[in-house]
């Protein structure tokens, strides 16, 4: 007998024992249909959260340092911060004159909750960048009409601004907005460009921003911003100079006595995509943990089913022995009821897994992330894989156990 | 050449500290074409004789040759092969598949012999219409007749045309006249040639053979022609379901 001819006899055994005992075999893939749905939904957040991720973050730029007062990613007591002096833009000008490994240095300053309105329309919560002309190439920002921030906006303390794509949509639609007057915080302002849509990064929608000369933003917004330095290094591979270098002339600027603390923190996207990583491997874990525990618990399930099974038809064994069955023909036909069992498990845990991932995936999306439920193919084929693996390992010991009784005694049994 | 040549042939079990010797040195042969019977009280050792004849046991001591291979010395998956292509078995409980039908019944010694579907599923049929079953093709064993189920049986141990077909107390589970029916059905098959060995500790059924040998505590303890071999008359072999036996090769 061919192994083709033998696998799919035993496969045709298997599901009739299986149809057989529906109650019996439906009870027992609990245990592996709760592990395959886990590992499948685990596996597809991470999927849809490594692909929102890298297309977030990407933005942020791998040569760029963030010098400010607060650490990114950190959990850390706020008030260990909170005290620091604020960096300002004095201690900017400073730096970026002494720097000689950046290509580029801008100060920033930010409010989270401004007003701005055009005729009758209105926005809350805007994002108010305060920007200087060399922050473009340091943020990675594209404009696609009109034009940037200029050094005389800057230097002028113009009133112009540049808008996010979401504000320019939702205030100008189809017309052009380039030369039109908007109010932030009721003081006018004329667009001068308009950025390209970026989306959402770590759930913040980067599109919903103006961009201000920096020095309007000091008179007009707040006198005394805290800044964030952002500085660009010449070379990719001279960022760990770079970020050195503006360290130890920061310190300077700052008046930080040697053997004494930074008083502020150099950030990197690098950052991010550590803690990132950190969040993954820690969800992955505790993913791969329950999956594995399920289908621990739920092996164990079919294993004693399958005992129960060899039990149970001693004597069809013994039958097929006698007709000429050998120790492998029996062997496969409970292995293949094993994973038979759980392939079924495995089915039904992808075919619960799939609507909640939609569903998951639909929610992220009103809620206007760019976060995507992704379960790929290759996820699917992973969980079918291991769910009959785990029949076939579990299924083993009593199809084994099958494959070598004696066909006298197993004859002879009731 | 003899079709089973059997020397001192004996046979231990170990059980617990006591060693059971069922079976003590048994020598015996067998033609072509012989109608026997063996019979014995239980405990004799007729079954495990017939066990070791059946190739689902091995021999402790002494030398089995069927069809001129030693059959004492094989391992599990030659004797599996032995028992696929020499032996059908028909047994007292009639021990079918309780969930399959007549036919895959019947199919299964092809499908370890290794029989393409088509092939194997017209040669089942062509058995079970051979003992007069060709109605109930797709009847279970629980929708079949004590008699019917036996047919069925016999038409799973005919179907890969062994070389000897072992019964043990074929009558056993059955009312006197489907016994009969039986019985018939094996006059025939002999009558065509086929080498039949029943085991019994029925005299009524082992008269209907041609040679009886009686086993007592391990050993023969007679061998002999039996001289006045009863017949079923051809009218209970009518009755039997007017089946048309089958033609063995």
């Amino acid at each position: 007998m061919t192994l083709a001819t033998e696998i799919r006899e035993s496969a045709r055994i298997a599901l009739a024992a299986i149809r057989a005992n529906k109650m019996r075999s439906g009870l027992t893939t609990l245990g592996v249909v709760i592990g395959i749905l886990t590992a499948t939904l685990v596996g597809t957040m991470l999927n849809g959260m490594t692909l929102a991720f890298e297309r977030s973050v990407s933005s942020l730029g791998a040569d760029v340092i963030n010098i400010g007062r607060f650490p990114w990613m950190s959990f850390d007591d706020y008030r260990l911060y909170r005290n620091r002096k604020e960096i300002t833009f004095q201690q900017y000008r400073e730096l970026e004159r002494q720097m000689s490994l950046a290509s580029a240095v801008a100060p920033q300053s930010e409010d989270f909750g401004v007003s701005v309105s055009f005729e009758r329309r209105r926005a809350k919560g805007v994002w108010l960048v305060g920007n200087t002309e060399a922050a473009l190439a340091i943020r990675g920002l594209t404009v696609t009409r009109g034009r940037w921030l200029s050094a005389s906006d800057v230097n002028s303390e113009r009133a112009v601004c540049v808008l996010g794509s979401y504000l320019a949509e939702a205030f100008f639609a189809n017309d052009d907005p380039i030369g039109k007057k908007i109010r932030i915080n009721d003081i006018p302002y004329e667009v001068v460009g308009v950025l390209e849509k970026m989306g959402n990064m770590l759930g913040w929608n980067q599109d919903n921003q103006v961009v201000i000369p920096v020095t309007r933003f000091k008179g007009d917004i707040n006198r005394r911003p805290d800044y964030v330095i952002t500085a660009k290094a010449t070379r990719p591979d001279l960022v760990p100079e770079m970020r050195e270098e503006a360290r130890s002339i920061f310190r300077r600027i700052r008046r930080i006595e040697p053997g004494r603390p930074d008083d502020f923190a150099i950030n990197q996207q690098e950052a991010i995509t550590s803690f990132f990583s950190g969040f993954k491997t820690t969800l992955g874990s505790f993913g791969f943990f329950v999956t594995g525990l399920s289908l621990f618990v739920g092996g164990i399930g079919i294993m004693n089913i399958m005992f129960v099974s060899v039990a149970e038809r001693t004597k069809e064994i013994g039958i097929r022995k006698a007709l000429g069955a050998k120790k492998r023909t029996i062997l496969t036909q409970f292995l293949m009821e094993a994973a038979g069992i759980t392939l079924f498990a495995g089915l039904i845990g992808i075919g619960l897994a799939w609507p909640i991932s939609w569903k998951i995936g639909e929610m992220a999306r009103e809620a206007g992330s760019v976060f995507e439920a992704q379960m790929s193919w290759w996820i699917v084929a992973l969980a079918i894989g291991v769910s009959a693996a785990t029949g076939i390992i579990a299924g083993f010991i009593p199809a084994w156990r099958a494959s070598r009784m004696d066909p006298v005694d197993a004859l002879r049994s009731e | 050449m003899p079709l089973i040549q059997i020397e001192n042939l004996a046979r231990r079990y170990v059980m617990g500290s006591e060693t059971v010797h069922a079976l003590r040195g048994v020598s015996l042969s067998i033609e072509r074409g012989e109608y026997l019977a063996i019979m014995g009280p239980s405990g004799s050792g007729k079954s495990t004789l017939m066990n070791l004849l059946g190739c689902l046991d091995t021999p402790s001591e002494g030398v089995y040759q069927l069809n001129g291979k030693n059959v004492a010395r094989m391992g599990d998956n030659e004797l599996a092969d032995i028992r696929n292509r020499e032996i059908g078995f028909v047994f007292q409980s009639f021990n079918l598949l309780a969930r399959s039908d007549a036919l895959h019944n019947v199919e299964l010694p092809l499908i370890y012999a290794g029989l393409t579907p088509k092939d194997r599923r017209e040669q089942a049929r062509t058995a079970l219409v051979n003992v007069g079953l060709g109605e109930r093709l797709h009847h279970r064993p629980n929708e079949l007749s004590g008699g019917q189920r036996q047919r069925v049986a016999i038409a799973r141990a005919l179907v890969n045309r062994p070389s000897i077909i072992l019964a043990d107390e074929p009558t056993g589970n059955l009312d006197s006249k489907t016994g009969i029916e039986i019985l018939a059905l094996f006059e025939e098959l002999s009558r065509r040639g086929n080498t039949i060995i029943v085991v019994t500790h029925e005299e009524e059924v082992a008269l209907h053979a041609r040679r009886v040998i009686r086993i007592r505590d391990g050993l023969i303890a007679a061998d002999e022609i039996n001289h006045d071999q009863r017949a079923v008359t051809g009218g209970a072999a009518a009755a039997a379901g007017g089946f048309a036996p089958p033609i063995i090769a």
